[in-house]
């Protein structure tokens, strides 16, 4: 099964589906893949369900606010295809993707990558075994599920996550056991300097202080500073260790919910030859763009998170930005009104950005965290620990390909997704270099693991093609 | 044990997981449902044949690599139940069927 389209937007969270409302809007005709089950990115997970058993509340306004989303959405006439697996992208911006074990090939003038953001992989001993997850899939369960994991429950980490996520189970009255705050020393001073930004978005600083208060009043410990968090146990997690003011405490845990921010999710743009440069402050690859999202790829666009980290409304913003260039390309607006959507949404855009530097300088990345020690894994799925990536530079491995084409590492199942960012500092760090300076981990097709059936699938018209 | 908290906001089906009969939601995902059944872990690795558990819900770490209908290395957390489906644990490489 082949078609062709104007837009094909890939995600269908806030940006994903802004953008699909706006080129909708404009007669483009759109198909939105998704790997999820049900619209609204991770933010807005299963809003729809809550929204119909009239629960959406309970989340927080929100959330409640993405069901208008949503609804709009699902209104807008793009062609809406879930649970649909992109595994593919070519530079002539021919999209293949599987669903329910098929797949098809669909050529698009332009394509939106709207992907979101993922947890920064937390590589700290013990991370791998059963009953430590971050805090964005407690979150998940809490969402989709109304699921609560099992007690005692641990919350390692820091950002506004770890926040938010610890007063919603004080709220559904299934507290935490503590907070493990890691945070480095000397917020305050940092964020001090931002502060007049943040300010300028006090609601995002309100809802901080609010989860805060929640925490407090319910008599979660909080406990500051802390560094050198472990997971223990043997078949599963048993306890948590962990340090603060130069003391190691040690408590029962059957769930360690890890967070240390979040980062673009740039398989897709990566895998496409996009180019994109070392962020030093998320200290991560991020896509480079013009002003309307456009990569160094001509009709390849990223918008949201995957295009460097803003949050919702922002993404909702970037989202419709990105499909109204789009627009304007083949002819359905014009320029002035192009130029009036641009003075409108660019305005905006600005305002909403303004709490990054204060949340960037207060959350930074920690160190600890991008250069682990010689016994903590890397690559879980090839199960392999920093003091390997050692030796392999140690051997001779300059970046992270070389040391991928020595060890495995990033040759798994998650493509990387895991490892690369932990990969690509670690190797800086053995070799003295800035992170910016080594080439990133190539990203290769299929960008999920697929089936010789799915493969198989692809129409014959393509294969033959595929074969000169 | 996982908590089921406040309204269960889809209709109730059975599904098997690992040869038991669990009632789960519909919308929840299998990864969901494995949990909730106490499954824990939910593959083996093929490197080490080291015990795992889902760890991102969100489809970016594949650890809740499972076997679903029969179907090995299927992730679960991406996938939604669907009454009677057959849940188990992945332990070791996916084989091709016989």
């Amino acid at each position: 099964m082949s078609a062709a389209c104007d837009l094909v937007i890939l995600g269908a969270g806030p940006a994903g589906m802004s953008a699909a409302i706006a080129a909708s809007r404009c007669g483009l005709s759109t198909i939105v893949l998704d790997d999820q089950p049900e619209p609204g990115g991770q933010i807005y997970r299963a809003v729809e369900r809550r929204a119909r058993s009239g629960d959406a509340a309970s989340l927080g306004q929100d959330h409640a606010a993405g069901a208008a989303l949503v609804e709009a959405f699902r209104g807008c006439g793009a062609d809406y295809r879930p649970a649909t697996q992109v595994w593919q992208i070519e530079r002539d911006l021919t999209v293949l993707a599987s669903h329910a074990g098929v797949s098809s090939a669909l050529a698009a003038t332009a394509i939106v990558i709207a992907t979101g953001a993922a947890e920064r992989p937390v590589p700290i001993p013990g991370w791998t075994l059963p009953g430590v997850m971050t805090v964005g899939a407690g979150q998940i369960l809490l969402k989709a599920s109304a699921m609560v994991p099992p007690q005692p429950l641990w919350i390692a980490g820091q950002g506004p996550l770890p926040l938010l996520y610890a007063a919603q189970l004080i709220e559904a009255g299934m507290p935490p056991s503590g907070i493990l705050d890691t945070t480095p020393p000397g917020a305050l001073a940092r964020g001090w300097r931002h502060l007049p930004g943040a300010l300028a978005n006090w609601r995002y600083l309100a809802k901080g202080l609010n989860y805060l208060a929640t925490i407090k009043r319910a008599g979660v410990p909080l406990v500051r500073h802390v560094t050198e968090v472990a997971a223990r146990g043997g078949g599963r997690l048993t306890s948590v260790r962990y340090a603060t003011r130069g003391r190691v405490h040690e408590v029962a845990a059957a769930t360690l919910l890890l967070h240390e921010g979040v980062v673009p999710q740039v398989q897709v743009s990566q895998s496409v030859g996009a180019r994109h440069i070392w962020d030093d402050m998320l200290q991560a690859p991020v896509p480079v763009l013009d002003a309307w999202g456009e990569t160094s790829l001509p009709g390849l666009f990223a918008a949201g998170d995957a295009a460097g980290i803003g949050g919702a409304a922002l993404a909702a913003i970037r989202g419709q930005r990105a499909a109204l260039r789009v627009a304007h390309r083949v002819g359905r607006i014009d320029d002035g009104q192009l130029q009036e959507l641009d003075e409108a949404t660019g305005l905006k855009m600005r305002r909403h950005d303004q709490i990054r530097p204060f949340l960037n300088a207060v959350f930074p990345p920690r160190r600890a965290i991008h250069v682990p020690g010689d016994d903590v894994i890397v690559c879980r799925c090839e199960e392999l620990s920093a003091r390997d990536i050692r030796q392999a530079v140690e051997a001779g491995c300059v970046g992270p390909n070389q040391v991928k084409a020595m060890t495995r590492c990033g040759m798994g199942p998650c493509q990387g997704r895991q490892c690369a960012l932990t990969l690509q500092q670690i190797i800086a760090d053995a070799r003295g270099v800035p992170a910016a300076v080594l080439e990133c981990l190539t990203i290769r097709p299929p960008l999920r693991p697929i089936t010789l059936g799915e493969l198989a699938s692809l129409d014959h018209d393509r294969a033959g093609a595929n074969r000169m | 044990m996982y908590t089921r908290i406040g309204p269960a906001t889809g209709p109730k089906l059975t599904v098997h997981v690992d040869g038991r009969p669990v009632t789960v939601r519909a919308g929840d995902s299998v990864a969901a449902a494995a949990m909730l059944a106490g499954l824990l872990p939910t593959r083996l690795t093929p490197v080490s044949g080291a015990p795992r558990a889902p760890y991102c819900m969100m489809g970016v770490c594949f650890e809740c690599l499972m076997t679903i209908d029969g179907v090995a290395a299927r992730q679960a957390c991406l996938e939604s139940v669907r009454e009677g489906m057959r849940i188990e644990v992945q332990s070791g490489r996916r084989t091709l069927a016989p």
